[in-house]
């Protein structure tokens, strides 16, 4: 379907023998945002790290069933592929602390061996930059390095890295984990910025900040996949007595 | 528990709290009306105040818990449905000053029998079981309980829908009852209020406990959707 951009059909990953992700089924429609939330362990980073093929760098882990981004299989593209197209931002803010701003945004071409033109490198480091709301508060200092800038600042220029190549999808896991206040306020409203051209998909544990971000949520369980449906429905009338008793705090 | 759960729980006894004096203004309210009983009367209107002040210690508790909890799913629900439910208790409060004010103000009593030809105190005792089996049914969270308040309405819209004709006998019997027939006409309208409160009460219930939608829908829709 044209409106779907990432879909699983009973779709399973281990660690060695430990199953971490358990016949899991949902569709993701473009343009939306997707929060994922789960108890430590349930399993939806790791679910969330199969969709840009990052969770089989780690030795022993291994996934199975289908996977998709539109109508190709991802466990058979080229994982270099899968990545430009499926972005991922993460927990703590990591730009490369040697790279400056500039070469940050950049830098999926450049350690790819991507030839790009000064000129459109320029043109992507604006509007990336522009893309994560970043701009206006680092054109003046865009060759100091990455690192100079505050937490905040640094995880809208991750965000701004992964837009450089243009993805369908971008991955976040617990985006504003390490962000204070005002600063995963800005973040936040970048989703929404965002969601115009990309479809993001965000794992959190800050169950307020899925109802506030998302238009849909998914709910994770011991590695299954236990209720997907309109963030609205889920924090107003959950269906899965799992997911009513999680985001009400009486999970035991 | 946790603490969002005690909350709630405080909040809940706060509301039942407030049930029973809201019941026990309607009764005394109807034994001033019967007994012609003016002190009595007086008592339900001193007391009203008190019910006014649960209503706000209610509305206040529900913002802090709103602010300071953020409930979602059954919690959000059951706050929601909290709000809604002091609004109705308050107003069947009132009702019940209504109905006192007059017995303090009137200078004469009402004949028992005309009470009974015009099925007001059967009207009466229903309106009150009705309150106090909405009350049972939100202490249990009884939605089947809940429901039967629904039809247990019906009876009292079709006394108050008889209540002119009724009404225009006593007053065809005796010429001189006419100001006494008129305020029972007023309390069998007030008691047709209290039928719809109770109703709306027995949709926040539902609401809260089953998270379904009842308003608005006419009765037989209601009872089609209400059990799906």
């Amino acid at each position: 379907m044209e409106h779907t951009v990432i879909s699983a059909s009973k779709f399973n990953a281990w660690f060695g023998d430990n199953h971490v992700v358990k016949d899991v089924s949902i569709g993701i429609e473009k343009n939306q945002v997707i929060a994922v939330m789960g108890p430590s362990g349930c399993g939806k980073t790791t679910f969330l790290r199969c969709i840009n093929r990052m969770h089989e760098l780690i030795p022993g882990a291994t996934g199975k069933g289908s996977l998709k981004l539109y109508d190709d299989e991802i466990y058979t593209m080229n994982p270099i592929y899968v990545r430009y197209k499926i972005g991922m931002v993460f927990q703590r803010p990591n730009p490369f602390p040697n790279l400056s701003i500039y070469d940050n945004v950049v830098a999926g071409y450049k350690l790819n061996g991507l030839k790009v033109a000064k000129a459109d490198q320029d043109n992507i480091v604006q509007k990336s930059l522009t893309s994560a709301a970043l701009w206006n508060e680092v054109k003046d200092s865009l060759h100091k390095k990455g690192t100079f800038l505050s937490g905040g600042q640094q995880q809208r220029l991750c965000i701004a890295r992964a837009i450089a190549m243009e993805p369908e999808v971008i991955l976040f896991d617990e985006p504003t984990s390490a962000l204070d206040p005002i600063s995963t306020s800005s973040v936040e409203q970048l989703f929404h910025e965002l969601k115009e051209n990309y479809t993001l998909i965000i794992v959190t544990h800050n169950m307020q900040q899925a109802a506030r971000v998302s238009d849909k949520t998914a709910f994770f369980y011991m590695g299954e996949l236990v209720e997907f449906d309109d963030t609205k429905q889920m924090f107003t009338a959950p269906k899965d007595t799992r997911t009513q008793n999680y985001i009400t705090g009486r999970f035991s | 528990m946790t603490p969002l759960e005690n909350e709630i729980s405080a909040l809940k006894k706060e509301l039942i709290s407030m049930w029973i004096l809201v019941q026990s203004q309607l009764n005394k309210a109807k034994e001033a009306m019967v007994q012609f009983d003016k002190d009595l009367a007086r008592e339900v209107l001193i007391k009203e105040k008190r019910v006014n002040s649960f209503e706000l210690k209610i509305d206040r508790d529900c913002e802090n818990i709103f602010a300071l909890h953020c409930p979602v799913a059954i919690d959000l629900r059951f706050l929601l449905a909290a709000l809604k439910i002091n609004t109705n208790l308050e107003r069947i409060g009132d009702i019940a000053a209504g109905i006192a004010l007059y017995v303090v103000e009137s200078s004469v009593n009402f004949d028992v029998k005309a009470l009974e030809s015009t099925s007001l105190l059967r009207m009466y005792e229903e309106a009150v079981n009705i309150l106090i089996d909405t009350r049972t049914a939100f202490e249990k969270e009884d939605t089947v309980l809940a429901r039967s308040i629904f039809k247990r309405d019906d009876v009292l819209d079709a006394i108050n829908e008889n209540a002119p004709t009724t009404i225009a006998e006593v007053i065809k019997a005796d010429l001189d009852s006419m100001p006494e027939a008129l305020y029972m006409l007023s309390v069998i309208r007030k008691l047709e209020r209290v039928g719809d409160q109770s109703k709306n009460i027995a949709e926040e219930i539902i609401f809260y406990v089953e998270a379904k939608i009842l308003k608005h829908l006419e009765s037989s829709q209601r009872k089609i959707e209400g059990e799906k």
